[in-house]
C-alpha cells in the first residue's frame, strides 16, 4: 500500500474549495454587508415608487417652495440652506466614524472612544434637525393624509403623494439613524468596558461603521430626489 | 485570520479619509451652486438636463462613500461582485416603474382634466 493519500482525502487549501475564507473577511462583516444590500433594496423600492408617482402626476410641489425655512432664523426665503446643514452634519459624522475605525485598526482605545462620541453627537444633531423640519412642515399642514389648504384642484393629488412619501421615506431613514445612534452608544459602552481590548480586535467598530455609512449613503439619495430634483 | 488581515491591507489612512471628505463636500457644494445660483438665476432651466447632472453627482458621491468609507474598494473582487451584482435588479426596477409612471401620466390623467 502506498503511503500517499488518495485525491479525495487530500486536505484542500484553495480559497474556493473550503481551504480558507474566499473573501478573506470575518463572518459578521460579510453578514452586515448582505444585510445592508437587503436594506438598500427596501430604500430603493421606496425611492423608485416615489419616482413613479412623480412621473405619473401632472403637478408636483416645488421643493424650493416647500423647504425654504431655517428654524429659529427665517420662516421662508432660504431654500436648501437647512437641508444643506443637515447633509453636512451627516457627512461629518460619517467622517468621524471612519476615523474611529481607523483608530480601531491601531488598537487605540482612547481615540476610538473620542471619535465614537463625536459620531453619536453628529447623529443626535441630525435627528434634532429632522425633528425641527418635520415640526415645521406639520405646522404648515403637511402630514400623512393631509396637505395645506392652499393646494387646489389637480394640485392636491400630487401634493398628497408628496406629503405621504416625504414623511414615510425620511421617517424610515430617521428610524435608521435612531437605531444607528443606539447601536453606536452600545458599542461605545463596550469600548469603554474594554470588551474589544480583551478580544484583541476592534472589528466590531468596522461593522457598526458600515451601518452608519449606509445611513449616510441613503441620505445622499433622499437629499437629491426630495430636495434637489 | 491573522495573515488575511494583512492581505487586504488597512487601506484608509487619515490623509485619505480627509481627502474623500473634501471630495464629498465639494460635490455637495457644486450641487448647491447649481440649485441656488445657476437654476435660480436662470442660467440653467430646471428639467431633465439639471436632474441628470444631479443624479450623476449623487452617484459619484455614492461611489466615494461605498468604496472608501465602507472600504469596499479594498475587499476581494469576488466579494465586490457578489455585493454589487444584485443591483442589476434595481436598475431594471427603475426602468419598469418609471415607464409605468409615464404611462399613467399620459393616459390616466385624462380623467382629471
Amino acid at each position: 500500500m502506498s503511503t500517499s493519500v488518495s485525491n479525495l482525502d487530500q486536505v484542500k487549501s484553495g480559497p474556493w474549495n473550503g481551504g480558507r475564507s474566499p473573501f478573506a473577511m470575518e463572518y459578521g462583516k460579510i453578514m452586515m454587508w448582505f444585510f445592508l444590500v437587503s436594506d438598500a433594496f427596501t430604500f430603493s423600492a421606496f425611492l423608485i415608487y416615489y419616482g413613479a408617482q412623480r412621473f405619473s402626476q401632472i403637478t408636483w410641489p416645488n421643493p424650493d417652495d416647500v423647504f425654504q425655512s431655517i428654524p429659529f432664523v427665517a420662516d421662508e426665503g432660504y431654500p436648501l440652506v437647512f437641508v444643506g446643514i443637515m447633509t453636512f452634519i451627516l457627512i461629518m459624522s460619517s467622517v468621524t466614524m471612519v476615523l474611529a475605525v481607523e483608530a480601531g485598526h491601531r488598537n487605540s482605545r482612547k481615540e476610538v472612544v473620542g471619535w465614537m462620541i463625536a459620531t453619536i453627537i453628529g447623529g443626535l444633531m441630525f435627528l434634532g434637525c429632522q425633528a425641527l423640519e418635520w415640526t415645521h412642515l406639520h405646522h404648515e399642514g403637511y402630514w400623512w393624509g393631509s396637505i395645506p389648504e392652499h393646494y387646489e384642484g389637480i394640485d392636491k393629488l400630487g401634493a398628497q403623494q408628496f406629503a405621504n412619501l416625504f414623511f414615510t421615506i425620511t421617517g424610515f431613514h430617521g428610524f435608521h439613524v435612531t437605531t444607528g445612534v443606539i447601536i453606536n452608544i452600545i458599542i461605545l459602552c463596550m469600548t469603554l468596558a474594554g470588551v474589544f481590548e480583551r478580544r484583541g480586535t476592534y472589528l466590531m467598530i468596522e461593522k457598526v461603521g458600515l451601518y452608519w455609512h449606509f445611513v449616510d449613503l441613503v441620505w445622499v439619495f433622499v437629499f437629491t430626489f426630495f430636495y434637489l430634483v | 485570520m491573522e495573515h488575511d488581515h494583512e492581505a487586504h491591507g488597512e487601506g484608509m489612512s487619515k490623509k485619505l479619509i480627509w481627502k474623500v471628505f473634501f471630495y464629498l463636500l465639494a460635490i455637495t457644494c457644486l450641487e448647491f451652486f447649481i440649485a441656488l445660483v445657476l437654476v435660480y438665476k436662470g442660467v440653467l432651466e430646471k428639467g431633465p438636463l439639471v436632474n441628470f447632472i444631479y443624479v450623476v453627482l449623487t452617484l459619484i458621491k455614492a461611489y466615494y462613500i461605498v468604496s472608501y468609507f465602507m472600504h469596499l474598494k479594498f475587499e476581494r473582487m469576488g466579494f465586490i461582485i457578489s455585493v454589487l451584482i444584485v443591483f442589476i435588479f434595481i436598475i431594471y426596477f427603475i426602468i419598469l416603474l418609471l415607464t409605468e409612471g409615464s404611462y399613467l401620466n399620459l393616459h390616466l390623467n385624462h380623467f382629471f382634466s
